[in-house]
């Protein structure tokens, strides 16, 4: 059992991703959330599980559904819709980095 | 891991200001963002055109893993070799309409040089949803529904 989740971890999954973008606009059960998706019931409440582990989700009981909501205190602090664009560009920047020292040493 | 590339993106701000230092004299970082065969090597891009100078205008096409080809262009509003780049970009065929994009070249050291990149977006959910684009990205759905969670997020 792997109780300390890593947040960048979590979101390099595309369908946990999804999930969030999702959640983002307004709270959604189990069930709403899966009808999104062609993966199985089950597989979909294993990415809610890790989401809500690391706490980027959070459940809200009312009456006898339950309601995931993002968490945006930890979306903030993690800033976590910012890293995948930080990565992009520094990615290219990398590559730019290589190039330009090849090209120097030429 | 060192972060070197930083992004400062404020909330309720429709500006982002991207940094980052690099291990190269600021002549060479800045002819990666002149020399066209240069550019499309590091952003992954074929560059159509690509006229440096004042009132110049540049053109980029992307393909996709996909095959489908994604067209960018902009005007080049201010060019001073080493020092500074003002121009716009625009995503064509998008809701995302244009940007001005701010480039300072800074020699840092003989060898070492930074790039302050200050981008500016019509408003401030514009920003948004361009940060959020790359988190959106690889999402298993049909293209309807993620258009539907884009324009959700507006």
């Amino acid at each position: 059992m792997n109780l300390r989740r890593d947040v960048f971890q979590a979101i390099a999954d595309p369908t946990r991703r999804a999930i969030l973008l999702l959640v983002v606009s307004q709270s959604m059960t189990a069930g709403a959330i899966a009808s999104n998706f062609d993966t199985a019931r089950p597989t979909v409440s294993k990415h809610l599980q890790i989401l809500t582990e690391c706490e980027l989700l959070k459940q809200e009981q009312d009456g006898r559904e339950i309601y995931y909501h993002i968490n945006a205190k930890k979306m903030k602090e993690v800033a976590i819709f910012i890293e995948p664009f930080r990565k992009m560009w520094d990615d290219r920047f990398n590559k730019l980095e290589t190039i330009m020292k090849k090209y120097k040493s030429k | 891991m060192e972060r070197k590339t930083k992004i400062r993106a404020e909330d309720g701000k429709q500006e982002l200001v991207i940094t980052r230092e690099f291990d190269l004299p600021l002549e060479l970082l800045f002819k990666a963002y002149v020399e066209p065969e240069i550019v499309e090597q590091w952003m992954g891009t074929k560059v159509l055109k690509l006229e440096s100078k004042k009132h110049g205008s540049w053109q980029f096409e992307t393909t996709d893993p996909k095959g489908n080809k994604h067209m960018f262009n902009g005007t080049i509003h201010e060019f001073i070799p080493n020092q500074k780049i003002t121009r716009t970009f625009e995503m064509e065929n998008t809701p995302f309409g244009v940007q001005l994009e701010f480039l300072e070249f800074e020699k840092l050291t003989d060898d070492t040089s930074k790039l302050n990149m200050h981008i500016i977006y019509r408003s401030v959910e514009l920003r948004d949803q361009m940060l959020q684009l790359p988190f959106a990205q690889g999402i298993n759905m049909a293209h309807n529904r993620i258009q539907d969670i884009m324009n959700k997020l507006k």
